[in-house]
């Protein structure tokens, strides 16, 4: 039956929700460089597999609900790009098997998380930024190569309500190289590596009227550039502060973003500011708002005790398996062993692993039980949150023989409790 | 701000990050074509000469986390740093400690980079070199 249908891209946190996709070709129209990558034929993991041999689900199920009753502290990492409904069994799974939660923004967004449970956040959709926003601070993000269509679809030259087109928007990014976002900016101001945090506070004392305290260079910013910032961020009637992983994983890391969340608290004595992530994997946030619904926290969370704890500088996947803190993990649509730094993959290599994905990638080559999935918004639905925090149903467009991420963690959740009777 | 060492030695400071090659590739990771979208380095156009270097050669980077041989790339970046895609080749020189956020230190790590003729691991020998 070839047809052309809707379809919701589940790769970045944009989450465009006006693709289309033609299910006999299996090719996408619309989406960008990365939705197209998203909704065409790769290789797949074959068959779940235990030790390199090809099983049924029902047994690679079983052989990874032995590894997970019989470690005395299991992580289980990923979750960022599956559904909310898949995430809620994962964190029912950890609780069960007396592990550790812990999601990708763990090594993305989750300073942001901390920043946020410090200061709050004031913050807006998509669609105000799209409709409102007559500044847009890009600050250490790339949407141009992360999240390609942001700025068509909400951000650059999005055409809203009240700002009609690109003209009537003003785009400032700052970064520490001239990245292909910077280059469609009106403004580009390049800083030193590391020095967000006393730029912020330079921009904060200027905005307050203590200008006077400002050296005459910040991270290799001229005070008169940043004076001139601040007048454009006072003068703004409505303004956001974009910010990406330029922030989070450099020096100062949530500190930065605490900084930022004051400025902007600052900036709305003036006139009405937001701040907000881009967030990168398509439900990175149903990765973290889902934990948070059901046991309070978003990542980093130890059920060893039986109840949770939250406490990312013991129980974040990166600390715990630098300490060797798990004797076994459960891996889901995630690639730690490609995206963690070699001193937490180390353990990775020497503990049972399981793995749930759609793909091979470099932890099926460490994973001892590899369960294949359907890929959601493709072969599976669900929900997932866009960055903003919108819900949208992804949706099943294709027949496939694998199951679901929610059916085999289901299943998984099932055979646990048996062997826990 | 660049140091230049007396055998064409470069100390610089190392970020990663994303690129749109990267992203396409990202689930197809045993490719040639994921291969090649993460196992190079972007050095400034002044640096790359100063190391004597030519489009295609290769060169060592070194942290006090680890070393990693990737190919030698012009790229936009100012003096004194260098941009690797993220992904495992990056990963080898990152910094792992979080000052207890669990976030690694993935940008803005101090290290060396020189040129060199050893040769860039496939995925799978990076894998076994952890």
């Amino acid at each position: 039956m070839a047809e052309t249908v809707n379809v919701v891209c589940t790769f970045c946190g944009s989450v465009c929700d006006d693709g289309q996709f033609d299910t006999e070709k299996f090719k996408s129209k619309k989406l960008c460089k990365l939705g197209s990558s998203k909704f065409s034929e790769k290789e797949r993991i074959k068959a779940p597999m235990v030790d390199g041999k090809e099983v049924s689900y029902e047994e690679a199920i079983e052989k990874a609900a032995e590894i997970l009753v019989n470690a005395k502290k299991p992580l289980l990492y990923g979750w960022a790009s599956t559904v909310n409904e898949a995430i809620r069994l994962g964190v029912i799974l950890t609780e069960k098997v007396g592990g550790v939660y812990d999601q990708c923004a763990s090594v993305c967004h989750a300073p942001g998380t901390l920043a946020v449970i410090e200061e709050g956040l004031p913050g807006g959709t998509l669609g105000a930024i799209k409709n409102r926003a007559d500044v847009v601070v890009f600050w250490g993000a790339n949407p141009m190569e992360a999240h390609p269509r942001h700025g068509m679809r909400y951000s650059i030259s999005a055409k809203g309500l009240l700002i009609k087109d690109r003209k009537q928007r003003k785009v400032i990014v700052v970064d520490v190289r001239p990245t292909k976002t910077a280059k469609l900016a009106d403004e580009f101001i390049q800083i030193k590596p590391g020095y967000d945090y006393p730029i912020i506070s330079a921009l904060r004392a200027i905005i307050s009227g203590n200008a006077d305290a400002v050296p005459d260079e910040v991270g290799g910013v001229s005070k008169e550039k940043l004076i001139e910032l601040a007048e454009t961020m006072k003068n703004a009637k409505y303004g956001a502060v974009l910010y990406g992983l330029g922030v989070t994983q450099s020096r100062g890391r949530d500190r930065n973003i605490e900084n930022a969340v004051k400025l902007i608290q600052l900036l709305n004595r003036h006139t009405r500011w937001v701040i907000w992530p881009m967030r990168g994997h398509y439900n990175v946030v149903g990765a973290g708002e889902v934990p948070a619904w059901e046991v309070g926290y978003q990542y980093a969370i130890d059920f060893s005790r039986g109840y949770p704890r939250f406490s990312p500088a013991e129980f974040s996947a990166v600390e715990v398996l630098k300490r060797r803190d798990c004797d076994a993990a459960l891996i889901i649509s995630s690639d730690p062993v490609a995206h963690f730094p070699r001193a937490a993959v180390k353990h990775l290599k020497e503990i049972p692993v399981i793995q749930i994905d759609p793909f091979p990638n470099m932890t099926t080559l460490v994973a001892n039980v590899v369960i294949p999935s359907a890929i959601a918004g493709i072969e599976a639905e669900g929900t997932a949150y866009r960055m903003d925090g919108i819900p949208l149903r992804v949706k099943k467009v294709v027949e496939s023989k694998y199951w679901s991420d929610e059916q085999i963690l289901e299943r998984l959740l099932e055979k646990v409790e048996e062997l826990k009777r | 701000m660049t140091k230049t060492f007396g055998d064409g030695m470069l100390e610089v400071e190392v970020i990663t990050g994303r690129t749109l090659n990267q992203g396409a590739t990202v689930e197809e990771k045993l490719t040639e074509e994921y291969f090649n979208a993460v196992n190079y380095a972007e050095i400034n156009e002044e640096d790359f000469a100063s190391l004597g270097l030519q489009e295609g050669d290769r060169v060592k980077v070194k942290t006090e986390f680890g070393e990693v041989v990737v190919f030698a790339k012009k790229g936009e970046v100012p003096k004194g740093v260098i941009f690797i895609p993220m992904g495992p080749y990056a990963n080898m020189v990152t910094d792992p400690s979080t000052d207890g956020t669990g976030m690694p230190q993935f940008k803005g790590v101090k290290g060396t980079v020189e040129k060199t003729d050893e040769n860039v691991l496939s995925v799978k020998e990076l894998l076994e070199a952890i």
